[in-house]
C-alpha cells in the first residue's frame, strides 16, 4: 500500500520496486485508467511484462475514443447519435451547422463530463469548443447532436473472460437526457419503460459490452427517445464508477467485489451470490423496491456560482433511498440529503414566493431546485402536460409528484383520520412534514400515528425478490407492507452506529473511515451485534457485510427512533458519523436512549459556546474574544468593542456552514439572518478574528483518564482558510517547544474536565506566541484517518475502547514527536465542475476532498501532496505573479528571488512588477484582462500557454475584498483553472510552493510503502 | 424545444373493496380494481419487473392468480389489443386475452405514461371482466408461497363489503388447480396459418404465445397453428420442415394425445422443438418423468447453463411443472441445459433424433432476448433435413 500520486512517473517507480505481474485499472476511476493508458503509451507495461487483468486497454481505449466508441457501436449494430470529432474550432463551427443546433460538445479523456457542454448558437459554441480542447488530454472533442429531452437510461453489466454476461440493474435518470447522470435524481430499476423498451436496451448493451470486451463491470448509457422505439448509446464507462457503487447499494449485488474475482479469472457461474450463498452470481437481480438516488451539491458554499444543471457535474455527494412507492424513496432521499429539508413539501417556511413566471423559467432551465419548482407548478394548477413539456420530465414523475403535493393538501384539510394519515406515510412524509400541515408537535404526530397502529416494517434487500430464502442483514423501512422480514430477539441486540449521511464538503470519506474502524473495533472487543445506520451509496459502511445489521435509512430522530424500536439496541455511538451525527446527540439522550462514550451534557457543553467558555475560564484557559447574540444591536456594539474583523457562526454546525468573516457593520447584519436560517435552534455567536495567527489541530482519545494525544497537526495556511481546505502538516514546522508543551497540557485538561470517552478534535490559535482555544469537537475529525496512519496507531480502534468503557493503554503524549516521518494532508478542489466559482479560499470550507502524502522531509512529503491534487510541478518555465497589498508583496519577496535564481522567468502586473523590481531586478510587466488593448496580456499568455503557474494573492486580509470583488483577479483565477493552471492563492502556498520546486531542482522524492498500525498495547 | 408527444391516462376502475384469502386461512385486504368479480385458482408469483401486458396474456398463467412481485404496476399502461402485425399476430400481446384469473400487486400507479398506451391497466382488466387486488405486501405474499408452496386462493374484488365467511367456504369448494382441464380454453380450435412461405412449421398449440409464432417467421417459416391433441397424420398431412410443441398451462401428464404425437414425431424424426409445457410433452414422449415444483419457476432472470459449453443465459421462464432430472438416465434424451440455481432440469437433446427441448422461453417477451439462438437450432436441424434430402 503506498500513499503516493497515481501517474505513469509514481507508479513505474512502484512497479520498478514491486515487479508485479498484472495490473487491475477498473477501480480507480477516471484517474487510474487514465493513468493505465499513459503506461501502455509509454511502453512500460511492456517493459516489465505486466499483464492488464479486466478490460484490456484496447478495451478502454474502444470507449474512450469518441470516434472510435461510435465505430464500434456501429459494428454491433447498437445505433449512436449523430456526431464528428474535430480538433478545431473552424471545424466544430461546420459540424454545428450540418448538425443543426442545439449541439452538444462533449470532451474525450475527462472525469465527470468536464469541459463539455450545450451549445445552442455560434458564441456558445466558441467558449465551449475553446475549452474543451484544453480539457482533453488528447486535444478533440466531439460535437453530437442534442437529445436533451430523451430518457436517459442506463445500464451496469458484468462480464468475464468466457463472454458470459448479466445485467446487475438498470437505472432511469428522471431529470432526462438534460442533466449529467451524476447530477440526476435517479430511480432504479427504471419506471416508464415497457418490456419491449427495457429489453431492447438490455439487448443492445450486451452486445456492445461483447463487442468492445469488457471484463469486469461497465456502466452504458442510453439516450431513449420518448415517443418511439429510437435509440442512441451514448457511452461506456469501462470501470467502476458511482453510477456502478450505486448499482451495487441498488440491488445487494457485490460488483466491485465480483469484477475483481473476475479479473483474476473466474467466470460468472462459478461465483456465488453473496446474499443467498446459494445461488450463482450469473443473474439477474430482481428488486421489490425502487430506488431513488439524489444528488447534494453544496452550491451555498460558493460565491458567484452558476446553479444550473447540465452536462458538466456538480454535485459533491449523493444519498440513496429505498421504498416501496416512488414518493416514499424520493422523500426519503431528501431528508437524507441533510440539507434542511423534511420532504420534497411543508418544509420549514423560506419566505420565498414564485410567480408562474419564474417557476416556468426553471422548469426550463434545471437548477438545484428543479423538483420543487414542480411541486411549486402543480399548486399553481400548471398542468402536467406543459410542466412535462417544459421540463422534459416524464408525466409519470410529475404525476407522482402531484400525489405529493395533494397528499399536502388533503393532510392540512384533515383530522389526521387513519386512513389519510396511513397514505401520507406510505408516500414518505415525515412525522415533521405532518406535524406542520396539521399544526401540531412532531411528537404528537408520532403518538397519533403510533396509537393508530400506523409504524414502518423492516425488510431485506435480497436481489431475488423474496424467491429464494436470504438470510440478508441488508435492510430498510418502508410503510408499503404489513409485516416485518426479521426479529431481533433478545441475544441479537447490540449497538448502533450511526453514519456520516451524504458526502458534502466539510464531510467525506473520513468519517466513514471512522464509522467502519468503529464497526471492527466494537467487534474486536467482543461486540456480537453491531448495527449501522447510513444511507451514502458511495461508502464502505453501507457495504452490508462491514456490520452485522445495515439500515440503509435516514439519519432523522424519526427514523433512528423506529429503528430502536425495532433494535432495542444497548447503545449508540454518535461520536463517529460527523456532524451530523453528533448533532442527534443531545435529542438522542432526551428519548433516553443510551449513549456509549462521553455523556450528552458533556457534548453539549462543548458544543454549547457558553457553557464552553466558563469551563475554559475554570481552567484558565484563553479563547478570542467571543459573544453570543440574539439581536443585531448587541452584536454591532460587542464587533465595534474588538474591532472588524470577526467571525459570524452559529453553534453545532460543521465545516463552516454560514461561518463568515465579516468586515463591516453593513455585512454583520447580512449574515446574521443567513446565519440563523441555518440553525435556528441554537444561539449565534461572533467572536474576533485574529490576522496572522497559525492555526493547530490536535486529534485525540480519551477514555476518561488515560489520553493518547494522536498528534499536533498545523496549518499551513494562517488562521481564516478553513480547516478543512488548509494544507496541514505532522509535526508541526513553525511552533517552539514551549507552545507544544502549552497545547499538550491545555488539551490533557480540557479531555479530563469534558469527561471525554472516545474520540476528540481540539483547535488552537496560535497568535503573538499565545495560545487559544477556538473550539472542542468531541467526536471524530476530518484528519484523524490522516494523523492514525502517519504514527502508526488507529485512533477509532482505541476510541472503540474507551465508548465500551474499557481503558485505553498509556502512550506517551509525545509519542507523535518520536515518528520519523513528515506528513502533509493537500485539499482537493472541484472549482472546474462548478462554473463561476471563485478559488480564493476562506471560512467557509470548499474542498470536496484531499490527498495525504507521507515523506523523509517536509518537502518530499508537500511535493508528493501537491502532485497528487493535480498540481504541475514545472522545473523550468513562467510564473506570473500578482499580489494585493504592500504586506503580502514584502511576505513573497523572498519567493520571488528564489523562483528567479532558480531561472524561471516571471512576469508581473504593473504594481507588482514596480515593487520586486526595485528589490530582485528586471521583471517583465504584463497587462491586465481588463485591459485587453495593452500588449502583453495576461488573457493571451494563458491561452497561448505560456504561463506555466500563478501566484495570485488577492488582498484577503483587507476590506477590498468584501466590498467588491476584484474582478479582473477573478477572471485571472477562473480563466487559469479552466486552462488548468495552478493558481496559488495565499502567501503561505506560495512560499511552500517555490520551496517545493527548489528542493526538487536536486532530489528526488521517496516512494515507500505505507506501514501497518502498530499494536496498540 | 422539441416537442413530446404525451399520452398518459388515469385510471378509473379503481378504489373497491378488495379481500385476498389463501387456502391457508390468510386474509388480505387491499383496494379492488378492474372488473367486479369472485375468481378461485392457483396463486403464483412472478419476480420480473416489467412487461405486466405480456405476462397477463401467457396462456401459461391460465388457471392462476398472479402476484408481481415488482411493486409498481400499471406505469406505462397497456398498449391497444387491436393492433397486429402484418402476418396478423398481435403485435404487444401474447393471446387474444387476459389468462390469469386475477392479478394482486403492491401499488397500482393510477396514472399510466407512455406513448404507446391505449388502455390503463385497470380499465383493460374491467374489459376483459379480471379482479385485481392492489395495496397487498406482495413481499411477505412471496415469502409464504416459497415455503408454504403455491396453494388455492380467492380474489374477491366487490363494489360493495366481501363476506369473508362465505368466499372461505367457496373456496374450500372450488375445483383445485391440480385436476383443472385448460386445454379446451387455451388451445386453437382450427388450424391457422401466418405467412405464406413454402416451407412450414407447424406449432401444437398447447397454450402457445404469440411471441413463439414471431420468433418462427423471424427465422422465414410459414407457422401452421394447430390444435393440442391434433393427431400426426394431420400435421405429417402439412408436410411441415418441422414441428414446435409450444408452452402452456398446467400438468403435462393431462395431455395424452401431444405425448402421443410428440413420440411419433421422435419416431419419424421430424425436427421438433418444445418448449416449456411442450419440452415437458417430449420429455415424457421420451421415457423421463414430471413432477410439480413447490413454488415453480416464474421470472426474467433464470440463469440456465449450456452444457454442451458452459455458457451461462438469463432467462425468463413460467412454469410449475419440470421434467425429474434423474429420470434422464433412463430415457432417450441427454440433458441440455440446467439451471444454475436449483439445478433443476432446463434442457434435453434426444440422442439420436433431430428433437430438442427447452423449458425455459427462448421466445422472451416478457423477458431477456439471450437465447433466441434455440430457434436457429431449430432451423439447422430443418436445414440438415433439407440438405440432406438433396
Amino acid at each position: 500500500m503506498y500513499l503516493l500520486p497515481i501517474n505513469p512517473e509514481y507508479v513505474e517507480s512502484i512497479i520498478e520496486q514491486e515487479r508485479p505481474d498484472s495490473l487491475m485499472l477498473g477501480f480507480g476511476g477516471q484517474t487510474a485508467l487514465n493513468c493505465g493508458v499513459k503506461l501502455d503509451e509509454l511502453g512500460i507495461l511492456k517493459k516489465y511484462g505486466i499483464k492488464v487483468l479486466g478490460t484490456q486497454i484496447s478495451g478502454i481505449i474502444a470507449t474512450e475514443d469518441r470516434q472510435i466508441f461510435k465505430d464500434s457501436m456501429k459494428k454491433c449494430n447498437v445505433p449512436v447519435l449523430k456526431s464528428k470529432t474535430v480538433r478545431t474550432f473552424e471545424e466544430a463551427k461546420q459540424v454545428a451547422k450540418d448538425l443543426c443546433y442545439p449541439v452538444i460538445i462533449r470532451v474525450a479523456y475527462t472525469l465527470g463530463g468536464k469541459g463539455g457542454g450545450v451549445a445552442y448558437n455560434e458564441i456558445e459554441l466558441h467558449e465551449i469548443v475553446g475549452r474543451g480542447l484544453t480539457a482533453s488530454m488528447i486535444g478533440q472533442i466531439l460535437i453530437e447532436e442534442y437529445v436533451g429531452s430523451w430518457k436517459q437510461i442506463e445500464y451496469e453489466v458484468m462480464q468475464d473472460y468466457d463472454s458470459n454476461n448479466v445485467i446487475v440493474c438498470n437505472m432511469e435518470n428522471v431529470l432526462s437526457m438534460r442533466v449529467h447522470t451524476g447530477d440526476n435524481i435517479v430511480v432504479a430499476p427504471s419506471q416508464t419503460l415497457d418490456n419491449r423498451e427495457y429489453h431492447m436496451l438490455r439487448s443492445a448493451a450486451l452486445r456492445a459490452t461483447k463487442h468492445v470486451g469488457i471484463v469486469g463491470e461497465c456502466n452504458i448509457q442510453f439516450a431513449l427517445d420518448t415517443e418511439s422505439e429510437k435509440y442512441a448509446a451514448i457511452e461506456i464507462n469501462p470501470r467502476l464508477s458511482r453510477s456502478s457503487a450505486l448499482a451495487s447499494k441498488a440491488t445487494g449485488y457485490p460488483i466491485a467485489y465480483l469484477s475483481a474475482k473476475i479479473g483474476i479469472g473466474y467466470s460468472l457461474s462459478e461465483l456465488i451470490n453473496s446474499i443467498t450463498k446459494a445461488t450463482t452470481a450469473c443473474f439477474e437481480p430482481s428488486l421489490d423496491y425502487i430506488v431513488c438516488k439524489h444528488p447534494r451539491w453544496d452550491f451555498n458554499k460558493f460565491e458567484l456560482v452558476n446553479r444550473k444543471l447540465g452536462p458538466t457535474m456538480k454535485s459533491v455527494g449523493e444519498v440513496m433511498a429505498i421504498g416501496r412507492t416512488f414518493e416514499e424513496s424520493l422523500q426519503k432521499s431528501i431528508r437524507m440529503l441533510d440539507i434542511g429539508n423534511d420532504g420534497l413539501v411543508l418544509n420549514r417556511a423560506n419566505g420565498k414566493k414564485y410567480d408562474e413566471e419564474d417557476i416556468e423559467n426553471h422548469l426550463l432551465n434545471h437548477d438545484d431546485y428543479i423538483l420543487y419548482y414542480v411541486a411549486a407548478a402543480l399548486k399553481k394548477e400548471i398542468s402536467v402536460e406543459k410542466i412535462s413539456k417544459l421540463s422534459s420530465i416524464d408525466p409519470w414523475f410529475i404525476e407522482k409528484i402531484k400525489n405529493i403535493v395533494d397528499t399536502e393538501k388533503k393532510l392540512k384539510e384533515s383530522k389526521l383520520e387513519q386512513s389519510i394519515l396511513h397514505q401520507a406515510k406510505k408516500f414518505g412524509f415525515s412525522d415533521k412534514q405532518i406535524s406542520r400541515a396539521v399544526q401540531k408537535d412532531e411528537s404528537e404526530i408520532r403518538q397519533i400515528r403510533k396509537k393508530a397502529g400506523i409504524v414502518p416494517v423492516v425488510k431485506q434487500i435480497d436481489t431475488l425478490a423474496a424467491e429464494w430464502p436470504a438470510k440478508t442483514n441488508y435492510l430498510y423501512l418502508t410503510y408499503g407492507g404489513d409485516k416485518n422480514d426479521l426479529k431481533v430477539g433478545s441475544e441479537d441486540q447490540g449497538i448502533i452506529v450511526l453514519g456520516a449521511g451524504p458526502y458534502r464538503i466539510g464531510s467525506s470519506v473520513e468519517f466513514d473511515w471512522g464509522t467502519v474502524n468503529m464497526v471492527w473495533g466494537l467487534q474486536e472487543n467482543g461486540e456480537k451485534n453491531i448495527v449501522v445506520i447510513n444511507c451514502n451509496p458511495e461508502t464502505v459502511s453501507t457495504d452490508y457485510d462491514i456490520c452485522n445489521r445495515l439500515y440503509f435509512e435516514e439519519l432523522t430522530m424519526e427514523r433512528i427512533l423506529d429503528i430502536q424500536e425495532f433494535e432495542n439496541a444497548k447503545g449508540f455511538v454518535t461520536s463517529v458519523g460527523g456532524q451530523t451525527a453528533n448533532t442527534l446527540t443531545p435529542q438522542l439522550a432526551k428519548h433516553g436512549i443510551n449513549l456509549l462514550g462521553t455523556s450528552a451534557e458533556d457534548v453539549d457543553r462543548a458544543e454549547n459556546r457558553s457553557k464552553f467558555s466558563q469551563v475554559l475560564d475554570t481552567l484558565h484557559i484563553k479563547q478570542p474574544k467571543w459573544q453570543a447574540f440574539s439581536n443585531i444591536t448587541e452584536a454591532k456594539n460587542f464587533a465595534i468593542d474588538v474591532a472588524y474583523p470577526v467571525i459570524v457562526r452559529p453553534s453545532y454546525v460543521l465545516s463552516g456552514a454560514a461561518m463568515k468573516v465579516v468586515w463591516s457593520q453593513v455585512e454583520l447584519k447580512e449574515y446574521v439572518n443567513e446565519a440563523t436560517n441555518v440553525s435556528p435552534d441554537h444561539p449565534v455567536v461572533i467572536s474576533k478574528f485574529m490576522l496572522n495567527s497559525l492555526e493547530v489541530d490536535v486529534d485525540g482519545v480519551s477514555d476518561g483518564q488515560n489520553i493518547m494525544i494522536g498528534a499536533l497537526v498545523e496549518h499551513i495556511e494562517s488562521a481564516g482558510v478553513h480547516s478543512g481546505d488548509a494544507m496541514m502538516c505532522i509535526p508541526p514546522w513553525r511552533l517552539n517547544n514551549k507552545i507544544i508543551e502549552t497545547i499538550t497540557g491545555y488539551t490533557i485538561k480540557i479531555a479530563r474536565a469534558f469527561n471525554i470517552k472516545g474520540p476528540f478534535n481540539l483547535q488552537f490559535l496560535i497568535h503573538s506566541d499565545q495560545v487559544y482555544v477556538i473550539e472542542l469537537n468531541i467526536r471524530a475529525s476530518r484528519s484523524m484517518p490522516f494523523v492514525s496512519k502517519l504514527v502508526k496507531k488507529n485512533l477509532i480502534t482505541l476510541a472503540a475502547r474507551a465508548v465500551l468503557g474499557k481503558s485505553i493503554p498509556k502512550i506517551p503524549y509525545d509519542h507523535w514527536t518520536k515518528i520519523s516521518n513528515y506528513g502533509i494532508k493537500v485539499p482537493q478542489f472541484s472549482f472546474m465542475q462548478l462554473e463561476g466559482a471563485d478559488i480564493v479560499l476562506g471560512v467557509e470550507m470548499q474542498s470536496t476532498g484531499e490527498a495525504a502524502c507521507f515523506g523523509d522531509s517536509f518537502y518530499d512529503a508537500l511535493s508528493k501532496g501537491l502532485i497528487s491534487v493535480g498540481y504541475n510541478l514545472p522545473k523550468k518555465g513562467t510564473a506570473l505573479i500578482t499580489i494585493g497589498g504592500e504586506e503580502n508583496k514584502e511576505k513573497l519577496l523572498q519567493a520571488a528571488a528564489s523562483l528567479k535564481n532558480l531561472g524561471y522567468k516571471i512576469l508581473a502586473t504593473e504594481h507588482t512588477a514596480e515593487f520586486f523590481s526595485e528589490k530582485i531586478g528586471e521583471i517583465e510587466i504584463v497587462y491586465k484582462i481588463s485591459e485587453p488593448d495593452r500588449k502583453p496580456n495576461i488573457a493571451d499568455l494563458l491561452f497561448e500557454g505560456k504561463i506555466d503557474f500563478i501566484i495570485n494573492v488577492p488582498s484577503t486580509s483587507t476590506l477590498e475584498k468584501y466590498v467588491g470583488m476584484l474582478y479582473d483577479e477573478y477572471q485571472i483565477r477562473r480563466k487559469s483553472l479552466e486552462l488548468g493552471i495552478p493558481v496559488l492563492t495565499t502567501t503561505e502556498i506560495a512560499e511552500s510552493f517555490v520551496k517545493t520546486l527548489e528542493w526538487l531542482q536536486n532530489n528526488e522524492t521517496s516512494k515507500k510503502p505505507l506501514e501497518p498500525y502498530s499494536s496498540l498495547n | 424545444m422539441s416537442r413530446v408527444t404525451i399520452t398518459t391516462k388515469k385510471a378509473k376502475h379503481v378504489n373497491k373493496f378488495g379481500k385476498l384469502i389463501l387456502d391457508d386461512g390468510t386474509v388480505l385486504n387491499g383496494m379492488g380494481f378492474g372488473f367486479s368479480k369472485t375468481v378461485f385458482g392457483e396463486i403464483v408469483f412472478n419476480t420480473g419487473m416489467v412487461g405486466y401486458p405480456e405476462t397477463l396474456t401467457d396462456p401459461s398463467y391460465n388457471g392462476q392468480i398472479l402476484t408481481l412481485t415488482y411493486p409498481l404496476i400499471g406505469n406505462y399502461g397497456v398498449p391497444d389489443p387491436e393492433i397486429k402485425d402484418n402476418d396478423g399476430i398481435s403485435k404487444f400481446f401474447e393471446s387474444d386475452k387476459i389468462q390469469v384469473r386475477g392479478l394482486v400487486i403492491h401499488e397500482l400507479s393510477l396514472v399510466a405514461s407512455h406513448w404507446n398506451l391505449s388502455l390503463t391497466l385497470d380499465e383493460w382488466l374491467y374489459n376483459e371482466k379480471i379482479p385485481g387486488i392492489s395495496g397487498i405486501d406482495t413481499r411477505e405474499l412471496t415469502k409464504k408461497l416459497r415455503t408454504k408452496g403455491v396453494m388455492m386462493a380467492a380474489l374477491v374484488v366487490s363494489d360493495k363489503e366481501i363476506d369473508e365467511k362465505k368466499i372461505e367456504k367457496q373456496l374450500s369448494d372450488a375445483q383445485n388447480y391440480n385436476s383443472e382441464e385448460f386445454m379446451d380454453d387455451v388451445s386453437t380450435h382450427k388450424d391457422e396459418v401466418f405467412g405464406k412461405e413454402q416451407d412450414s412449421v407447424v406449432v401444437i398449440d398447447t397454450g402457445v404465445k404469440n411471441a413463439i409464432l414471431r420468433n418462427i417467421r423471424n427465422i422465414g417459416y410459414k407457422v401452421i397453428k394447430v390444435p393440442w391433441n391434433t393427431s400426426i397424420e394431420k400435421i405429417l398431412s402439412y408436410n411441415p420442415k418441422g414441428v414446435v410443441i409450444s408452452n402452456g398451462p398446467g400438468d403435462p401428464q393431462k395431455c395424452p394425445d401431444t405425448v402421443k404425437t410428440a413420440k411419433s414425431l421422435i419416431e419419424k424424426n421430424i425436427p421438433t422443438l418444445g418448449i416449456c409445457l411442450g419440452a415437458q410433452i417430449i420429455g415424457l414422449a421420451g421415457g423421463a418423468d414430471t413432477y410439480k415444483l413447490k413454488y415453480g419457476h416464474r421470472g426474467q432472470n433464470k440463469p440456465c447453463v449450456n452444457l454442451e459449453n458452459d455458457q451461462v443465459y438469463v432467462t425468463s421462464q413460467n412454469h410449475g411443472y419440470c421434467i425429474n432430472p434423474d429420470s434422464i438416465k433412463n430415457s432417450e434424451f441427454d440433458l441440455w441445459f440446467t439451471n444454475a440455481d436449483d439445478k433443476t432440469v432446463e434442457g434435453i437433446k434426444h440422442k439420436k433424433q433431430k428433437c430438442i427441448a427447452v423449458q425455459f422461453h427462448p421466445e422472451a417477451s416478457p423477458g431477456p432476448n439471450d437465447c433466441k439462438f434455440v430457434f436457429e437450432k431449430l432451423k439447422n436441424l430443418m436445414e440438415e433435413e433439407k440438405s440432406a434430402k438433396k
